[in-house]
């Protein structure tokens, strides 16, 4: 076949199996980035003009809204920011920047975010979805026991997606350049044939009904591609084509599904294979290469959704994650760094620093040097990057898995999440100590068979039994709440297009995710190394809290303390595992917070580590602010203290530093940057966000907004535009520890 | 067995500015200088430290972080010399585990201690404040000669030498001084490396806790021009800048 001349290895062609292919054809690189190229003319032009856009779109709080028709594969025409300017081309509706809705997911959440924004939502389709069709959103709510509404509405689970799409799954839109889309339809033809056992299941029917719908969508997939000019049946057979060909996949899906978080997978050194061919047979310029990489990176910069303002408080700055994983090392020792690596990341410098895609990198000690300093670097003068260890994931999960979110690895296209949200650890210490009554609301959560502390003080073993008893009764809660929300999810809204390009058996994981596990930690350090008395209010409630006697909390690599932090993820992890997963995933969890750290805070009232009612919590495991007084190495250490093993679906750390802290010179600096992560991936930690810089920059932009539109910052698993956090998030990021001492 | 402690005002695990590479830097606690711009003041008396480690336990503490700094510490302070016993112990403790050591010191005092120390030490970090005996003087309320003869001594047993020298505004920057400065210094061969760091702000709170009087309140901090050509400066007179 034309399309595969040059491209060696055969199991590939027989089967699909991207591992395969990009294995025995790609170029690993190690080189420098003086390879590299500026935008082009044509790139220039295409930014500016959507740069034009944004100012309007961040005046009106969204550019432009579709008020009918649902979104699907194929549900609007073709669109262009200027056509004869696009390299890459396709939007999710008709026009750049204009956001579709997915009444699928929940209708109230479709009208009120119209509202918010001044559209009206067509009163047809809202009849559709009111009186002929179920959302999921109605599905879950319909099944949900008591325990969880009191649960949720008292904000001890919080984030559930039972009113927005659930998100973190990976399509493996690579699928599409490498076979080309009959390929794809011809095996789910063969496997729907072949699914005709003897007795028909529940299961059965379930999986014959997926396979069609799967098929549906590939062909609604090729419709929308042919919208374009584009006939997708076959293999691409130019770097161009493999990349609008990805890209029409991803772009499928983010057309039919408004997930929380539709990440991209790992697609950079596949396509690296397309280029290289291109650029040995004279075909393109490496100026050329960087273009077509620079327009595919603008249309991922573009994905857009529309929500409340309430979920926008949650998951602040307009989040999509679409994250795309860069670099790793192979099974057989040599990295998967290759030139497009360092295209993606350039495109960082070629059209400014940008929160999306969300670009993480995977880190190995055993990276070449080059590469390490080349992100390094580029965290320095941009601060969009951030690091997962890929030596703690690669042994089981192999070497084509990518992040999905913030920090969630999976393989490609063999594996999927139930995304679960987080629970809030804190309010489950004071339910402990106040007997399931909620510290704000005064009301009775939990049944009343949980007895409250009595005495003036916290004593160790008493409140320890308690809470470990309370977080029986959450993690119950939490299971329950899960198996309802996925079992609507797949009822009501499928991702057919994902799914279809998933294997058709594939492993499942159910994600759960704790917030405030610092808080935990401290308050029990401060229980029992330190003194805790007991603030009591006129019912009898515990209230507030007074600590008598000092403790050393989390995040100064103190053993007594950050045991606490560890056995707290590995005891709530095993209370889930005694549970019955949805189709019996795998259960797994998260120490994230994304930017919800805040309202979290919002909701909780005092605790017994000192924290004032009201405080924000720290994001995902980062000790709270400013008690990591040891500097940032015993800080980074407690953290990566946390096991892995426990909480699989990612351990999230942000960290920021200023530019002088990390060296004088700019390669002594980035030395030192890629020194800091060798340790923290090397002492086994998870995740790293990695801000570079000064406290002062973010109060300017916080005040001049207009002078920093692509100031971009990371937070907990994810970048954002700084200027489009609220501006309580905007103090929150001010506020916390930016290591300085020297 | 010696059994000496040291005293410490604070730690950094991840230290960048005190010798190649991250490291963990000691800030031992006492200082006989006085200097006008210290941006330490809160080191300056020895009976007030935070923190007392044996050389085991401060050997412990590096340990415990050795995936990020390597193995590689600096002691800083305070003048780290006022406890040059418990030093060379600390520092043939480091040696044996093959740890890179470097210790920050203005020079000023001068011991069997401090040579044995000196032994066991790869890098030293010499802080000449000053060429003029009288603006030494002024600055530091010390005399420039033990740093000189501390200098002297370096060369002769050929210890790699990193000079650091503070601009202020005022005081320190003074074209002739500098180039006097210069000078002198470019005449060690053991002289690795010079570093101009500008003077600061950013320890005026602590003299202000302490209620001490800082005289450099309406000092400001260099312009990025008066670095580059202090810097400038010593390059031509072939220093490694």
């Amino acid at each position: 076949m034309e399309a595969y001349k040059g491209f060696k290895g055969q199991t590939w062609k027989d089967e699909i199996n991207i591992n395969d292919f990009i294995i025995q054809n790609y170029t690993e690189y190690t080189g420098d980035e003086s390879f590299l190229s500026g935008p082009t003319e044509a790139t220039n032009t295409l930014w500016s003009k959507l740069s034009e856009m944004f100012v309007e779109e961040k005046e009106k709080g969204v550019y432009d809204a579709e008020t009918k028709t649902p979104s699907q594969v194929d549900a609007y025409g073709p669109g262009y920011i200027d056509r004869s300017l696009e390299r890459i081309v396709g939007v999710q509706t008709d026009k750049p920047l204009k956001r579709g809705i997915f009444p699928n997911g929940g209708l109230r959440m479709v009208e009120q975010s119209l509202q918010e924004y001044g559209y009206q939502l067509d009163p047809i389709t809202k009849e559709i979805f009111t009186k002929y069709r179920r959302t999921h959103n109605e599905g879950v709510f319909s099944a949900y026991t008591q325990s969880i509404r009191n649960a949720r509405s008292n904000g001890i689970i919080t984030g559930l997606p039972d009113a927005y799409g659930r998100g973190r799954i990976i399509g493996d839109y690579r699928r599409v350049a490498l076979y080309g889309v009959d390929r794809l339809i011809v095996e789910r033809e063969a496997r729907f044939k072949a699914c005709d056992p003897d007795e028909l299941t529940d299961e059965v029917i379930r999986l014959r009904e997926e396979l069609s719908q799967q098929i549906s969508a590939l062909k609604a997939l090729k419709r929308m591609a042919a919208s374009y000019g584009f006939d997708i049946s076959q293999p691409a057979d130019s770097a161009q084509k493999a990349i609008q060909w990805t890209y029409f996949a991803y772009l499928a899906a983010i057309k039919d599904q408004n997930g929380a978080a539709m990440s991209l997978g790992r697609v950079t050194s596949f396509l690296d294979i397309y280029i290289e061919r291109d650029l040995q047979n004279g075909i393109i310029t490496e100026e050329q290469a960087q273009e077509m990489i620079d327009h595919f990176v603008m249309k991922l910069r573009i994905v857009r959704f529309l929500r409340t303002p309430e979920y926008d408080e949650l998951f602040s700055g307009d989040p999509v994650w679409v994250t795309e994983s860069l670099g790793g090392m192979a099974k057989s020792g040599k990295s998967l760094v290759t030139k497009n690596s360092y295209r993606m990341l350039h495109t960082l410098y070629n059209l400014g620093p940008a929160p999306e895609p969300n670009l993480t990198v995977l880190w190995s000690e055993s990276l070449p040097e080059n590469w390490k300093n080349y992100c390094s670097k580029v965290s320095i003068d941009t601060s969009s990057l951030q690091y997962e260890n890929d030596d703690i994931m690669r042994p089981e999960l192999g070497d084509d898995y990518g992040i999905a979110c913030c920090v969630s690895p999976m393989e490609i296209g063999k594996q999927m999440q139930f995304f679960g949200a987080r629970a809030n650890l804190p309010k489950a210490l004071l339910y402990a100590i106040n007997g399931g009554k909620d510290e704000k609301t005064k009301a009775q959560v939990t049944p009343t068979v949980f007895e409250r502390v009595t005495g003036d003080y916290l004593e160790f073993d008493e409140v320890w039994e308690k809470f470990d008893k309370m977080l029986d009764w959450l993690s119950e809660t939490y299971v329950k709440a899960l198996n309802i929300i996925h079992y609507m999810h797949d009822k009501y809204s499928y991702e057919a297009l994902e799914m279809a390009l998933h294997d058709v058996d594939i492993r499942r994981t159910q994600a759960f995710g704790i917030s405030g596990l610092s808080i935990i930690a401290d308050s029990f350090a401060a229980i029992k190394y330190g003194r805790v008395r007991i603030i009591r209010d006129q019912d009898g409630d515990a209230i507030d809290y007074v600590v008598e006697k000092e403790y050393v909390p989390f995040g100064n690599n103190d053993e007594k303390t950050d045991a606490f932090a560890v056995k707290v993820v590995e005891l709530f992890m095993n209370k889930i595992r005694r549970h019955k997963m949805y189709k019996n995933a795998i259960p797994t969890q998260s120490v994230l917070t994304i930017t919800s750290n805040v309202v979290y805070g919002k909701k909780t009232g005092n605790t017994p580590d000192g924290r004032r009612s009201g405080t924000p919590f720290a994001p995902g495991a980062n000790p709270m602010h400013g008690r990591d007084t040891k500097g940032a190495v015993a800080s980074l250490s407690s953290v990566a203290k946390l096991p892995f093993e426990h909480a699989n679906d990612g351990i999230s750390y942000t960290f920021a530093i200023t530019p002088d802290t990390l060296g004088k010179s700019r390669d002594e600096k980035a030395a030192n940057l890629s020194g800091l992560l060798d340790g923290y991936f090397n002492k086994t930690g998870h995740h790293l966000n990695v801000n570079v810089f000064n406290r002062d920059l973010l109060i300017d932009a916080m005040n001049h907004p207009e002078n920093y539109p692509q100031l971009t910052i990371r937070v907990s698993g994810y970048a954002v535009n700084f200027v489009k956090l609220t501006r309580e998030q905007q103090e929150d990021v001010i506020n916390r520890t930016i290591t300085t001492e020297f | 067995m010696e059994t000496k402690k040291g005293y410490f005002h604070s730690f950094e695990s991840f230290g960048t500015k005190d010798g190649p590479g991250i490291r963990f830097v000691f800030f031992t606690q006492g200082c006989l200088m006085r200097c006008l711009y210290c941006h330490n003041v809160d080191t300056w008396d020895l009976h007030h430290h935070k923190y007392e480690l044996s050389a085991e336990e401060a050997v412990e503490e590096v340990e415990k972080v050795r995936a990020f700094v390597k193995g590689r510490v600096t002691v800083s302070g305070g003048e780290p010399m006022l406890q040059a016993e418990f030093l060379s112990e600390f520092f043939q403790l480091c040696k044996d585990k093959g740890m890179h050591t470097a210790i920050d010191t203005c020079g000023f005092i001068f011991n069997e201690h401090v040579k044995k120390t000196l032994e066991y030490t790869d890098l030293v970090l010499l802080d000449i404040k000053h060429i003029d005996p009288e603006k030494y003087k002024t600055i530091t309320s010390q005399s420039l000669q033990p740093t000189l003869d501390f200098m002297n001594y370096l060369h002769e047993i050929n210890k790699p030498v990193w000079l650091r020298y503070v601009l202020v505004p005022g005081y320190s920057d003074d074209e002739s001084d500098l180039r006097k400065w210069a000078g002198y210094a470019s005449q060690f061969s053991n002289v690795e490396r010079v570093d101009v760091l500008p003077f600061h702000q950013m320890g005026i709170h602590k003299w202000e806790e302490l209620g001490k009087e800082y005289k450099l309140k309406e000092v400001k901090s260099p312009t990025m021009e008066e670095v580059k050509k202090a810097e400038l400066i010593f390059k031509e007179a072939g220093l490694p800048v």
